[in-house]
């Protein structure tokens, strides 16, 4: 999976959690938390839907990795190749 | 009797094995059976009541009469929250309500709530610095579940308005109705919820708790969760620290995973058994204290007769002070009055008023029935006394009136003591715990005073689901962990 395809797959999940936001405009390596809507029941919504579309389980301590766009796509790459692969 | 009632079987056509199986169907009961059933698991949901909700309900009398028992108001985080885990449709009918009344021998205050007309009277009505306002504000939004507990309320007030206990009616008086905390418990749990609140005001939903109700239910069964009403668990089976199933009205079921939406102490003590659980967690669940009750009077306005608007929530009181042994009382003073207009239900042209006091248990529960009886009585006579300070000719206008006690919350949500908001802060940690001890066996609702109310409950329900479907799927081979 390229960089991003994984992106978009980050965004997708972003848009659904917050459709008022204008997803598009959104910084790679600022926090997302500072330029989108944000709570900690959002970043749950994050968790539960990579495990429910690709079988990810993110566990808590390494939640700070999903603070930006750019720290999903390192953290996220590798496992979703992972992923594929296994299915 | 009705007997075919009585003969009617509850559990007709039951699987023999699901998921997990959800004990009771207050809002964090819903909201996790909901959340699972889309993630794709097999869920029951078991209630023990005729109707689903838990305390987020009503019930409806002779002359056209419905009556709603916690739809006071809710945060602006509901809508999300209504949103995320429910549908659109839901989440549009949240409405503001913009009238909130303060009335004592302090102060005669209206507000909508927020944090800008809140700051705004603290500065104007009671002469507060603006720094000291935004400095506590600051305060309370920045306290968060892992912070350092040991400041109580009573301790954060002093810190900010030394002294001035008007102040503090002002800002406690309402977080005692919506949690039962008091100012001798940890900050945080006023912090939390007074800040939710702080936000955008107070909301409340347009079509009532029983239109929302049939809405949530709907949901469920289009996301195939199987519902079941009438139907008492007794029992979670547990061997080898695992969960086996369940006994629902004398008949076994199995399941991987149980989420109780049961009280806390309940669900350890009476569902699966103390001996099941290790002697440290046990003593922990000693010390749990639980949260008080309420009484309410519920009245409801003739056909054809109105209300002038008075307000939507009016906090209402004689006593001098705010006092939290007071607030709990049998001859209470310090009353909420719940004014429900027709904009509740358009399409009505019905009123009704709902009067909540904060009570204890023991304060009921040992009465004989002539004087359990005769003090309900009483109950709706001093609020109606209390009510005509503001609707001059209410006992006119009214042609129902009953209450409710610690006694009726026990006997319709079998919490224990009929707690209204869960357990004190400690209960928290207990519930957070469970699994740890029993493998699949999850607790949702209100628990810690900071998970309870509408939005506390719900959401405590989607941190709790998303836990049971980990386990779920961890017990699936194909779960990549990082
Ligand atoms: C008088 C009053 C006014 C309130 N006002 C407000 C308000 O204005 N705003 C607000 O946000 N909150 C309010 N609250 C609080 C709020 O209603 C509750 O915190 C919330 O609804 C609790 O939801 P819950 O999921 O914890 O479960 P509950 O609503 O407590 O439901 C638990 C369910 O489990 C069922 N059950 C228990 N044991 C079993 C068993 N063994 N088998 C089968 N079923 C079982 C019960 O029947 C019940 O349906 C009020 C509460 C009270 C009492």
């Amino acid at each position: 999976m390229t960089i991003d395809e994984v992106r978009q797959i980050i965004l997708n999940i972003l848009e659904d959690i917050a459709p008022d936001e204008d997803i598009s405009s959104i910084d790679d390596n600022t926090k997302l938390r500072d330029q989108i809507d944000l709570d900690s029941m959002d970043f749950l919504d994050i968790v539960m839907e990579l495990r429910k579309r690709f079988n990810i389980e993110v566990p808590e301590k390494d939640y700070e990795h999903l603070a930006t766009l750019a720290g999903c796509i390192t953290y996220l790459q590798p496992l979703l190749k992972d992923r594929l692969a296994a299915s | 009797m009705n007997k075919p009632q009585l003969q009617r079987n509850w559990l007709k056509d039951i699987r023999s094995a699901y998921d997990t199986v959800v004990i009771g169907s207050g809002l964090a009961g819903m909201t996790s059976a909901n959340l699972l059933a889309k993630l794709g698991h097999k869920v029951l949901l078991a209630e023990h009541h005729y109707n689903l909700g838990g305390m987020a309900t009503w019930f409806k009398r002779k002359g056209g009469h419905i009556m709603d028992i916690s739809l006071h108001g809710f945060p602006c985080g509901m809508i999300k929250t209504l949103r995320k885990y429910w549908s659109q449709d839901i989440s549009n009918r949240v409405i503001q309500l913009k009238n909130v009344r303060f009335d004592n021998p302090q102060f005669s205050v209206n507000t909508s709530f927020d944090k800008l007309d809140f700051s705004h009277i603290l500065k104007e009505r009671f002469g507060i610095l603006k720094e000291v306002i935004d400095e506590f504000f600051q305060t309370a939004r920045g306290m968060n579940f892992y912070d350092d507990i040991v400041m109580t309320t009573r301790e954060l007030f002093e810190k900010y308005f030394p002294g001035r206990t008007d102040v503090w009616r002002f800002l406690m008086e309402p977080i005692t109705y919506a949690n039962g905390s008091t100012l001798d418990d940890p900050a945080i749990t006023y912090g939390i919820v007074f800040s939710n609140f702080m936000d955008k005001g107070v909301f409340t939903y347009q079509g009532g708790t029983d239109h929302l109700i049939k809405e949530m239910k709907k949901e469920l069964l289009q996301n195939g969760v199987d519902i079941r009403t009438h139907c008492m668990v007794e029992k979670i089976y547990v061997e080898d620290k695992t969960v086996q199933g369940v006994r629902i009205n004398g008949q076994d079921i199995a399941c991987k995973s149980v989420l109780s939406n049961s009280n806390i102490m309940t669900t350890i003590e009476q569902l699966v058994g103390e001996e099941k659980f290790g002697p440290e967690y046990i003593k922990d669940v000693k010390n749990v204290r639980l949260n008080n009750s309420s009484c309410q009077v519920y009245m409801g306005v003739k056909k054809g007769e109105k209300i002038p608007h008075v307000g939507d929530l009016l906090f209402s009181s004689e006593a001098e002070e705010y006092c939290t042994e007071k607030i709990l009382s049998k001859d209470i003073t310090s009353r909420t009055f719940s004014f429900y207009y027709p904009e509740i239900r358009p399409g009505t042209d019905r009123y009704s008023i709902v009067s909540s006091t904060n009570a204890r248990y023991e304060d009921w529960a040992n009465l004989s029935e002539k004087e359990y009886l005769r003090d309900k009585n009483d109950l709706e006579q001093t609020t109606l006394n209390a009510l005509e300070k503001y609707v001059p000719d209410i006992r006119k206008k009214i042609d129902h009136i009953e209450a409710s006690t610690p006694k009726t919350f026990k006997r319709y949500t079998l919490h224990p003591s009929g707690t209204s908001f869960g357990t004190k802060f400690e209960g928290l940690k207990v519930s957070r715990d469970l699994p740890k001890q029993i493998n699949g066996l999850f607790h949702a609702g209100s628990v810690g005073i900071i998970m309870s109310g509408w939005l506390g409950a719900a959401n405590y329900g989607v941190i709790v689901a998303n836990e049971t479907d980990k386990f779920l799927r961890q017990r699936s081979p194909s779960l990549v962990t990082a």
